[in-house]
């Protein structure tokens, strides 16, 4: 992975911070660092080091007192277009950085405001002041970014006390920010490159007595617990609206209690201050186990990394079982206070993403559909009946523009079935549907519980010789064993021999994550080669392979 | 108690990460290879956290040894 920093101060302290906050995400990431100050002449230059070094990611942090002296230097009547001058520099730099290196992410700090009180709480209605100026800056920079696929906005300004600038070293040293604020941008940044590189939270497991609502149902009853206006109450409510905005997002709740089932879900179907109701929760498990094995039976059913997982509970010995049975589970150490859960836990930014798809909000329903499949399962002892027994169909074919998101996501998202873990914008997907040596094809399955969704993506780059390549092989874990593979390889076998090839090659390429996928290959019909990981497919005397699914 | 030189020791040692270093009133920059303008920035934020004070730009700028960093550090 490579990183070049871009900024208007002395930048060396920025990159330290970072390297620190970077160095769990990849052995080997190589530094870039221009001059200072040198943001134009680093992109306009074709000869500049940036684009011999070719970044996958750019930090462009522009320090809002650089920002607040050029406005200085800015004449009067200039002034009142400041922003607009520079969001025009900005996107002028953007597009050249595109055209040059057209697979970079760009990620932005946004300014953090100051008013400077030339014009004091009087500068909204003034145009030409600094503070109206950089609030706008600020906006159009927002607007921006949700425009341009390559821009990203990181958030410049911290929650708390957090001091931002250290005077005597702004004049001494050009040092814009204060070392801890440099630490607390780069966790920002690093979260966020995380998130690109597929590492990010997907599920909530929450604890209910003094974590949901204050008190214990058990003992205080439905009239006890602490909600809405009775005792604490305000701090629960407040906790469980973020946690219904998060649910709406696309995390996934789980429920994890001591407790009675039917007392633990009185309050979920009846208290009239309980902002979370059962549809909200995907798995619902309250009995007198130990959490850490009823937290392996919740992922069970979800079927993902116990690393994307984050577990809340106000019980500081049941947090410490749950970390040495699970250490890869997420347990924010929350604060006595019930008052301070709520911003203790929004400070932590657990939940970065860089990908959003329509699809996201259903995914509740998903997983609670995949329950009732579990259930059915559990009836039945032949595999092959109960496959039919779901009724399974497919829509099968080329990538569609609507769900570009969706499919940029799966390939970020997926870790464990995927082969060769090639990460893809919305951009990127775009790129290859509409460039004719490739083939792509989506999966979308539906059986008689609901439908999955888009669960799975392909694709193949044609080469020479009648061959051709699988570049991207992806698929939702939560469709395993349904015999999509089997399925999906017919149709690709079919597409290539309309278009007259005859050797698919395909290649695993292990990750600490993609076990599942390690003879899948083989599985599917492939020979082997001289190297272990790469196989051959022979197009011409391919045979059907079973699969329980019907094409629609 | 006034602060002394040896005070400053330990976190002279582990920002320039050197165990080695042994510190006297006249010691200057030049005279430690890891005391470079970077770590310098670093020197200070650690001395003033350490020793919850904070430098004024003048005192930062007429620091000529460390015997500067440490008679600043007592008034």
């Amino acid at each position: 992975m490579k990183i070049a920093i871009l900024g208007n101060y002395a930048t060396q302290f920025l990159q330290k911070s970072l390297k620190k906050a970077c160095k769990n995400l990849d052995k080997s990431i190589e530094w870039y660092e221009a001059d200072f100050n040198a943001i134009n002449f680093e992109v306009i230059d074709e000869q500049s080091g940036l684009y011999t070094f070719i970044p996958d990611y750019i930090i462009w942090h522009e320090s809002y007192l650089g920002l607040r002296d050029s406005f200085y230097e800015t004449s009067i009547n200039a002034q009142q277009s400041f922003a607009e001058t520079q969001i025009d520099r900005i996107k002028n730099l953007c597009s050249i950085i595109n055209e040059r290196l057209p697979h970079v992410k760009i990620l932005f700090p946004l300014p953090v405001i100051i008013n400077d009180n030339v014009y004091g709480n009087y500068y909204s209605k003034i145009k030409g002041s600094w503070g109206y100026q950089s609030l706008m800056l600020n906006w159009q920079l927002t607007e921006f970014s949700h425009q341009k696929d390559s821009f990203y906005l990181i958030d410049g300004q911290p929650i708390g006390l957090l001091s931002t600038t250290d005077w005597s070293q702004v004049v001494n040293a050009e040092l814009h920010f204060t070392l801890d604020y440099l630490g607390w941008l780069s966790k920002n940044i690093a979260g966020c490159i995380a998130s690109f590189k597929g590492h990010f939270k997907k599920c909530l497991i929450l604890d209910l007595d003094n974590t949901l609502w204050g008190g214990i149902i058990g003992d205080d009853g439905m009239e006890g617990i602490q909600l809405g206006a009775l005792g604490n109450g305000k701090a629960f409510s407040r906790l469980q609206k973020w946690i219904k905005q998060l649910k709406q997002r696309g995390i996934i709740l789980a429920v994890c209690s001591k407790n009675n089932e039917d007392i633990a879900k009185e309050p979920f179907m009846h208290h009239p201050d309980m902002h979370l109701s059962l549809d909200d929760i995907a798995v619902f498990i309250a009995n007198w186990n130990s959490k850490a094995d009823n937290i392996q039976h919740i992922q069970q059913i979800l079927n993902i990394g116990y690393d994307s997982m984050v577990f809340l509970d106000d019980n500081p010995a049941e947090r410490e079982i749950v970390r040495q049975h699970i250490p890869e589970i997420m347990v924010p150490e929350l604060p006595e206070d019930p008052a301070e859960y709520l911003p203790f836990i929004i400070g932590l930014n657990i939940f970065e993403t860089t990908t959003y798809s329509k699809n996201d909000e259903s995914r509740t329903q998903q997983y609670q559909e995949e329950s009732k499949r579990v259930q059915l399962a559990s009836s039945i002892t032949n595999m092959d009946d109960y496959l039919a027994s779901l009724a399974m169909e497919s829509e099968i074919g080329a990538f569609q523009s609507v769900d570009y998101d969706r499919i940029a996501q799966l390939t970020q998202r997926s870790n464990q079935f995927n082969l060769r873990t090639i990460r893809y914008t919305p951009i990127d997907i775009k790129r290859i549907s509409e460039d004719n040596k490739y083939v792509t094809i989506a999966v979308n399955l539906s059986d008689k519980f609901g439908k999955y969704g888009l669960i799975s993506l392909v694709i193949i780059k044609i080469e020479e010789n009648r061959e051709a390549y699988i570049d991207t092989w992806v698929m939702s874990c939560r469709v395993l064993k349904r015999t999509v593979e089997p399925f999906v390889i017919n149709f690709v076998v079919e597409r290539l021999r309309e278009m007259g090839i005859t050797q698919l090659r395909g290649e695993y390429i292990p990750t600490a994550k993609n076990g599942l996928v390690s003879k899948l290959l083989p599985d599917m019909g492939f020979a082997s080669t001289h190297d272990m990981h790469k196989y051959m497919l022979d197009i011409i005397n391919f045979r059907h392979l079973n699969t329980k699914i019907i094409a629609k | 108690m006034s602060i002394q030189i040896i005070d400053l020791e330990p976190i002279f040692r582990d920002v320039l990460e050197n165990e080695d270093i042994v510190l006297t009133e006249q010691t200057k920059a030049a005279d430690i290879e890891e005391w470079d303008s970077i770590n310098h920035i670093y020197l200070i934020v650690a001395i003033e956290k350490k020793f919850k004070k904070k430098f004024t730009t003048n005192q930062i700028q007429n620091w000529k040894c460390v015997g500067d960093i440490v008679n600043d550090l007592n008034k």
